[in-house]
């Protein structure tokens, strides 16, 4: 049924080929962190083993491939998010820092007391505590898009929340959830009030197609590792006439033109945001996750996460009904491979200590995003998610598990 | 499921199915503090009466968390209510060793830091609690098991900083 050879891909990932308590190993949880191919491992252990060295610095030939290593992921990253330039791509450690780039950088000389930022109750921590940090101490107000039961954003007063806001920060895909929020709408309702939009893409850009250009936004930020890339790498994306005017962010070498005891002058794009020695092989290991993804075709993983999703989902409502309580749209195509749920009463730390008893990888806990945990009345929901090395086997585990944690706590 | 019924053990469920004092105290007289897992979200409340001899006259819990959260919470309960703030604070000290949890300062902070290990001298029988001693297997989730405990010392530490809640 899939779109997709999952026992061809799940052979280049030597971390599924294990057993646990001579149980194979059913890994659900990559919209925390996805596994890598040896095509990333190796095309870091190559980059240490033959061309490392500092980047942008020595004239030496170790030095230049490290650079054309590292500059050529950021071009395979603005052609694979379909940017106008490399200017506009700019890696950080993580999505977070991305986000705080942009608070700090634009958020800081563009708000103050008496304007407002919009952001939605789907947000990930990291799309909120920036923001809440800067609020504190520049007091500004942050207004809330409200959620349906489903999940969805609740866009019935959109445009009376946006009325004098200067920026829209929100998700296109909840890592909660998995709903996948109408990006175009928001843009233009923002763009119609006049507000700078920042797309927090951390689950939508490793699962489906991307286009910066086309969505419109001012700033797209995401991770590396969600997206078969290693951690400690993540890209901030922004309108390249937007990230000149702002300030830097971080400072320190890398970053300037030059340097005097009075002061400095910063560097053009994107170095202005890269201050310090970059993550240099994190960067090629992105460059060939994008690589294997492009291999693979990014709308042939969408409709197999979508048919996944659409398995699980009868799946579990065939064999456990009432018990399980799923959270989001009912529809699989208005979200991602990502499904969080409540077996029953039993707590999502119980359902996930009895699954990892049969070797089940899913997520307990409130998925940084205390605020929709508290919409939805509950503490902690039970999250699974799905990529392209899973398949309907590993639904079949889930599903079997959670029956033996249903019959464990006696429901 | 190997080492499930070390932890999930039937006075535990059976804590976590019917909670000894569950509930609220009315504030004041009673003291109220929280506790928070920030891990999994879970969130303990106690409300604890201490009369003027530094007995615990009452106690109350309230949040919502796991089985382990939740048992551990009901036993701390029964364990402490009519004993001495020194015998509570002792019962603690006995717990958090149990739990493999060293610290000489059980403060208020949750901390689980494993700083200079004091040595318990009054080693306090813990009944029931014994049965969370599998905890100690599966780490991630001694937290859940001492987060209600952390909350006691809190609220101890709390009162004594300001007797006038009393």
């Amino acid at each position: 049924m899939s779109s997709l050879d999952v026992a061809l891909i799940r052979q280049d990932f030597p971390i599924l080929d294990q057993r646990q308590d001579g149980k194979k190993l059913v890994f659900l949880d990559s919209a925390a962190s996805s596994q890598r191919p040896r095509q990333v491992l190796s095309a870091m252990d190559e980059l240490y083993e033959h061309s490392y060295a500092n980047v942008h610095r020595g004239v030496y030939q170790l030095a230049e491939r490290a650079t054309n290593g590292y500059e050529g992921a950021r071009k395979k990253v603005a052609d694979f998010i379909g940017a106008g330039s490399t200017n506009e791509v700019v890696f950080t450690k993580n999505a977070t820092e991305a986000i705080n780039l942009v608070a700090h950088s634009w958020g800081r000389p563009n708000l103050g007391p008496g304007d407002a930022i919009v952001l939605s109750m789907l947000e990930h921590h990291a799309n909120i505590v920036p923001w809440q940090m800067l609020a504190v101490e520049l007091g500004f107000e942050i207004r809330w898009i409200p959620v349906t039961d489903d999940g969805q954003l609740d866009l019935a007063d959109l445009n009376t929340l946006l009325d004098g806001a200067k920026l829209l920060a929100v998700t296109s895909m909840s890592n909660v959830t998995g709903s996948i929020t109408p990006v175009d709408l928001l843009v233009a309702a923002a763009n119609n009030a006049g507000a700078k939009v920042l797309i927090d893409a951390c689950q939508s850009v490793p699962h489906m197609a991307t286009d910066v250009t086309a969505m419109g936004a001012d700033f797209v930020a995401f991770s590396g590792h969600k997206m078969l890339g290693p951690s400690g790498i993540g890209v901030l994306w922004g309108r390249e006439e937007l990230l000149d005017s702002m300030p830097p962010f971080l400072g320190g070498g890398g970053m300037i033109i030059n340097v005097t005891t009075e002061g400095f002058t910063a560097d053009g794009l994107p170095g202005k945001f890269e201050a310090g020695t970059p993550p240099i092989a994190e960067a090629v290991g992105l460059g060939a996750a994008i690589d294997y993804l492009q291999t693979i075709g990014m709308d042939e993983i969408r409709r197999h996460e979508v048919e996944l999703t659409a398995y699980a989902l009868r799946t579990l409502d065939e064999e456990l009904g009432s018990a399980v309580r799923v959270f989001g749209p009912s529809e699989p195509a208005a979200r991602g491979g990502v499904l969080s749920f409540e077996l029953a009463d039993v707590h999502a730390h119980d359902v996930s200590q009895i699954l990892d008893s049969e070797a089940v990888c899913i997520r307990p806990g409130h998925h940084c995003a205390k605020p929709l945990m508290k919409h939805f009345g509950v503490a902690a929901t039970a999250r699974a998610s799905v990529y392209i090395y899973n398949d309907t086997d590993d639904i079949d585990a889930l599903v079997a598990a959670l029956k033996k944690a249903r019959d464990f706590f006696a429901i | 499921m190997s080492g499930l019924e070390d932890l999930y053990r039937e006075i535990i469920i059976d804590h976590y199915r019917s909670p000894r004092n569950r509930g609220q105290l009315e504030t004041p007289p009673a003291h109220r503090a929280e506790g928070f897992n920030p891990l999994c979200g879970d969130e303990v409340v106690i409300f604890i009466d201490v009369d003027d001899d530094g007995l615990v006259t009452d106690i109350k819990i309230d949040g919502q968390g796991c089985s382990i959260s939740q048992s551990s919470a009901s036993m701390m309960s029964a364990a402490v209510k009519g004993k001495s703030v020194d015998d509570a604070k002792a019962l603690t000290s006995t717990f958090k060793s149990m739990m493999s949890v060293h610290s000489a300062e059980i403060g208020g902070d949750g901390s689980e830091a494993d700083a200079d290990a004091q040595a318990i001298d009054t080693e306090l029988p813990l009944g029931d609690l014994e049965a969370l001693r599998g905890v100690v297997k599966f780490p991630v989730r001694i937290k859940c098991a001492t987060l209600s405990w952390n909350t006691l010392s809190q609220a101890f530490d709390e009162l004594a900083s300001s007797p006038d809640t009393e």
